[in-house]
C-alpha cells in the first residue's frame, strides 16, 4: 500500500495513496499506525483525499486506530473524505466517532 | 429490446481481486440506462456490496485458503439487478450475525459487513447448494 507519513509538530499527518482501502490491503495502514504509536505518536490524521472507496475491513482499521490513540489519550482525525466514503461512514455511524475535516489543514488548524 | 445481462466470473479465494470484481459491476451499474435513479450512486453502491459479499466468502466460508474458488454470477434485467456469490465452505448462519453495535463510545472492530449488504440490497438470503453455499443479493431497479 501506498502511504507517506509527515510529521508536523506533536501531530503526525498519514496520507493514504490509493483508490481503495479495503480487505486487501487496510492491513498495511493497521501496520503502520501501530508502528507510529508505538513510536509514542498518538495524534494522527489520516488523509483519505485519494480514497475513492472502502469497505467495512477499512472502517474497522480506522476504527481500531481510534481505540489505539484513545487508550494512550491521543487523537485521530479523518481529512478528505469523498463521496462514497462519507456515505459509508454515515451509513455505519461512524460519522459520530470520528472527527472528520475537510482538508488537512483544517485538522491541523482544530488541534 | 432486451437488455438482460449475465455475467459469471470465477476467482481464486483471494482478496487481491476485490477491486476487478467491485470494478466491474460498478460499470455494469453506470450501464443501465434505464435506471432512472442515481447511476452513479448505484455503481457505487454495486461496487461496496460485490467487496463486502466477496470478503464475506473468502474469510468466513471459504476459510481463507488460497486454493478454493469463488463464482460470482451478476444478472440485470431492467427490473432487478441479483448478485450471487458461491462458496465451497461450511457456510454460516446469516440470522445468527448480530447487527454491529453503534456505540460511538466503543464501536467494534469488525461486524459491518453484512449490515452494509442488508442496507444497500432488498433482499438477502444465504442458503445451501449442492456443493456450498450462495449469498443471494438482489435489487429493484424500478
Amino acid at each position: 500500500m501506498n502511504l507517506k507519513t509527515e510529521s508536523n509538530g506533536s501531530i503526525t499527518v498519514v496520507f493514504v495513496k490509493e483508490e481503495r482501502l479495503d480487505a486487501h490491503n487496510s492491513g498495511d495502514l493497521k501496520s503502520e499506525m501501530n508502528r507510529l504509536f508505538e513510536a509514542g505518536s498518538c495524534n494522527l490524521i489520516i488523509d483519505l483525499k485519494e480514497v475513492r472507496f472502502i469497505d467495512s475491513s477499512g472502517l474497522g482499521v480506522l476504527v481500531s486506530g481510534f481505540k489505539n490513540s484513545s487508550a494512550r489519550q491521543g487523537s485521530i482525525k479523518l481529512s478528505g473524505l469523498q463521496t462514497q466514503v462519507k456515505s459509508m461512514f454515515e451509513l455505519t455511524r461512524l460519522h459520530r466517532v470520528f472527527d472528520i475535516f475537510t482538508t488537512v489543514n483544517d485538522a491541523l488548524e482544530s488541534t | 429490446m432486451r437488455n438482460d445481462i449475465v455475467l459469471e466470473i470465477t476467482i481464486p479465494n483471494q482478496t487481491r481481486y476485490l477491486s476487478l470484481i467491485g470494478t466491474i459491476g460498478e460499470h455494469m451499474a453506470k450501464g443501465l440506462d434505464s435506471y432512472e435513479g442515481d447511476r452513479e450512486d448505484l455503481a457505487s453502491q454495486i461496487n461496496t456490496v460485490l467487496t463486502e459479499a466477496l470478503v464475506n466468502a473468502i474469510k468466513h466460508a471459504n476459510d481463507s485458503d488460497p486454493t478454493k474458488d469463488i463464482l460470482v454470477r451478476i444478472n440485470i434485467s431492467d427490473k432487478e439487478l441479483a448478485i450471487r456469490v458461491f462458496d465451497t465452505g461450511n457456510g454460516f448462519d446469516l440470522n445468527m450475525v448480530p447487527c454491529p453495535c453503534f456505540d460511538s463510545d466503543a464501536p467494534n472492530e469488525k461486524g459491518r459487513g453484512l449490515f452494509i449488504i442488508r442496507s444497500l440490497m432488498d433482499s438477502v438470503v444465504y442458503k445451501r447448494t449442492n456443493d456450498g453455499n450462495v449469498l443471494e443479493m438482489k435489487k429493484s431497479l424500478n
